[in-house]
């Protein structure tokens, strides 16, 4: 069991600062996922927290003693590579195997303790195979088990799906999580996806440019966004985001965007004339009669998956809008709608993005 | 069994007369053909044409026109005589063709006798008799050398010289080109291009001073003067360093994580995955110290050191060459190499290290 802890870690190559001050806590037999979109430094964070990178300032803690200067060798953590990194001339077993023969553990115990991780992830009759003959999902059991074997302080995985194909990836994702909770070890996870940190994670830490944007459980983070980004980031499809002006409305405040006005209730921080962002869900618009819409749309494209509906539209002023609705919808292209938006899950943000309300109440 | 071997038959048939498709020859596949047979002929020729003139006697080498196949003439006991006569094909005035063996030459007469009457003497113009020759091979080219002079010794100390060389330039230049392909610091560029730089001296200019320092350090007249000097070739580091290069950093970091010290890094990861071109390496080291001349020349001035091109630099006297031996022992010196390529080629391939990522 192992807590790991990041205090304001710098990394910068030569004058481009990546990563600008994180703290973080993870603690012990935690799932945390990082994520965020490409180039935001959630895999230089993590190979940071290996050791594979050296921090230009601040500290990286693990179980209480400072790391920085502890080469990725002797920090007792495991990684699973995003393209696996298998040693292609060994066979699966010696894959394994190599890293206790590095600490120089007695023949009898690393042959159990690999036979044991290879019939927990089913690949023992693979054993005497070199990879180059494994299917993606085998090299990536074979990665995990690698990974396993060393009984590591915590474990790293580093975009360990973004290889195998959609379906794979899903009953991946599932081992994966029945993996931690079997194993029950500290696990810290890099993905560009928000659905596999989304199901996977204790705790999501959004990466945004080098800043950590919110830190919180999948849902607070699906609930109560921090700011726009997260907002934006987790859900899918993505909220929509929409800039509106806000107006008196006799007695009330009302958004104004376009030709719309959304008449909303009286909330601490806003006041007219000021310009903000809402946001509401896919989920959480629903189509309604002519009178009791807030938004009266056209309809652009709609896709019918059967159990469910989406219906992407436009109004005057507006940005496409998507709209979920489960079950199917006889709703057609260029057909009119009346939207309705759900005011206790829809959320208001100031100009800077920052959030003023997450669910007005009622 | 059979059948095996007439499928092979068949392909390599096939493959020899394969064509771009249609019922007919194309004029490409002609012209592909005689361009190919050209090249083989180029390349294969003067291999083939030393391999037989390995076997002809020294009075074989000097016969012009040169014949392709190492003959010998027909000898004949005849009674009457000490020694074998040798035969000959003659064309008589009357316009038969005898058999005769000749007695003895004087001037443009030959004097000729019928071995089955060795009693009556011909006398024959030497321009209308012919040897009559077959097919002999001069085994005594390859036996003699290796009888009475050390050429066991000098095959023994190409041997060494060759094995040890090729194993410490193997090791020391895979070192060199670890550092260099590894790890990232400042100057790594640098270094490399002056190692790189170091090509660009040719030998003759270190001659003297290499010598000196082999001089001062006792090593004249051992084989270490000629395997260590030149173990560590830029050549080396550089094939060796680029393709270390094409080593996805993942594999390192991952063994760096399995908690692998550097030397087994190098020694368990980098090198097996190199194996391509080390064996590219290896090959170039064993034809260069196996062809190494000039520089054995110098500091090997004992015959029981000589290397096997310093002793076939033996059979070359300042007026005579004795060409029979020299060309025979260049086929015996083309073997070992030969045999290396062989077994090495299938090496020569990359995409081992790519094989077990995605």
């Amino acid at each position: 069991m192992t807590e790991i802890r990041l205090n304001n870690v710098l990394k910068s190559y030569g004058q481009v600062e990546v990563i600008h001050g994180i703290d973080l806590h993870v603690e012990s037999g935690e799932f945390v996922v990082f994520v965020g979109p490409s180039g935001c430094g959630k895999s230089t964070l993590l190979r940071i927290i290996a050791g594979l990178e050296k921090v230009s300032g601040g500290d990286v803690v693990i179980d209480g003693d400072v790391v920085n200067a502890i080469p990725a060798s002797e920090r007792g953590l495991a990684m699973v590579f995003q393209s696996y990194a298998l040693y292609p001339h060994m066979s699966v077993y010696k894959n394994m195997a190599f890293g206790l023969e590095n600490s120089r553990m007695p023949r009898s115990e690393i042959e159990s303790r690999v036979n044991d991780a290879a019939a927990m992830l089913q690949i023992t009759p693979y054993l005497n195979r070199r990879p180059k003959a494994l299917s993606g999902g085998q090299r990536q059991r074979v990665a995990i088990g690698r990974a396993i074997v060393r009984d590591p302080k915590a474990f790293l995985f580093d975009e360990p799906l973004s290889n195998l194909d959609a379906e794979l990836r899903v009953a991946m994702r599932k081992e994966l999580a029945a993996l931690h909770a079997k194993l029950g070890g500290t696990m810290i996870y890099v993905t560009h996806d928000q659905i596999e940190a989304m199901t996977l994670a204790n705790k999501i830490v959004v990466l945004n440019a080098g800043r950590v944007e919110q830190i919180g459980a999948p849902l607070d983070l699906y609930n109560a966004p921090i700011n726009t980004f997260v907002a934006g980031f987790i859900g899918s499809p993505r909220m929509n985001l929409i800039e509106a002006e806000v107006v008196g409305d006799d007695g009330g405040v009302a958004l104004q965007v376009g030709g719309q006005r959304i008449a909303i209730p009286a909330q601490e921080g806003i006041a007219p004339g000021q310009k903000v962002t809402f946001g509401a869900r896919p989920e959480h618009m629903a189509i309604v009669g002519e009178g009791e819409g807030d938004i009266t749309a056209s309809v652009d494209l709609t896709e019918q998956l059967g159990g469910e509906t989406y219906v992407y539209c436009t109004a005057d002023g507006l940005p496409q809008l998507t709209v979920h609705q489960v079950g199917q919808l006889p709703v057609h292209r260029g057909e009119t709608v009346h939207l309705r938006l759900n005011r206790s899950s829809m959320h208001l943000f100031a100009a800077d993005g920052g959030v003023i309300v997450n669910g007005f109440k009622a | 069994m059979a059948g095996t071997s007439t499928m092979n038959d068949r392909s390599v048939t096939r493959f020899l007369t394969a064509r771009r498709g249609g019922a007919s020859m194309h004029w490409t596949d002609v012209f592909s053909y005689i361009y190919l047979a050209l090249g083989v002929a180029l390349m294969f020729g003067p291999v083939v044409w030393l391999a037989l003139s390995s076997f002809k006697t020294p009075a074989g080498l000097q016969e012009f026109p040169p014949t392709l196949l190492p003959l010998g003439q027909i000898e004949r006991q005849v009674e009457g005589y000490d020694d074998p006569l040798p035969m000959f094909e003659v064309t008589m005035e009357d316009g038969s063709v005898r058999e005769l063996a000749q007695v003895r030459r004087i001037g443009i007469i030959a004097q000729m006798v019928d071995p089955d009457d060795p009693g009556e003497t011909i006398k024959v113009p030497i321009a209308n008799r012919k040897p009559i020759r077959e097919f002999r091979v001069a085994w005594e080219n390859y036996t003699k050398p290796l009888e009475r002079f050390n050429f066991l010794t000098y095959l023994n100390n190409s041997v060494i010289v060759t094995t040890a060389a090729t194993l410490v330039t193997l090791l020391i230049n895979s070192m060199a080109a670890f550092g260099l392909a590894i790890y990232e610091f400042r100057g790594r560029s640098a270094v490399m291009l002056f190692v790189i730089g170091t090509l660009m001296i040719p030998i003759t200019i270190i001659l003297v001073p290499a010598y000196l320092v082999v001089t001062q350090l006792g090593m004249v007249n051992s084989l270490w003067a000629v395997i260590l000097p030149g173990a560590a070739t830029p050549t080396g580091v550089f094939l060796l360093r680029q393709y270390m290069l094409t080593i996805p950093r993942d594999l390192i970091e991952a063994a760096r994580m399995d908690k692998a010290s550097e030397w087994s890094i190098y020694w368990r990861i980098v090198l097996p995955l190199s194996l391509p071109a080390i064996a590219v390496l290896a090959i170039f080291s064993v034809m260069w110290r196996w062809n190494d001349f000039l520089w054995p020349l110098i500091v090997l001035n004992r015959s029981e050191v000589y290397t096997l091109q310093i002793g076939l630099n033996a059979f070359q006297g300042e007026l005579d060459v004795q060409w029979h031996y020299v060309l025979a022992m260049t086929v015996v010196a083309l073997i070992p190499v030969t045999l290396v390529f062989a077994f090495l080629q299938r090496f020569i391939t990359t995409g081992i290290a790519s094989s077990g990522m995605k």
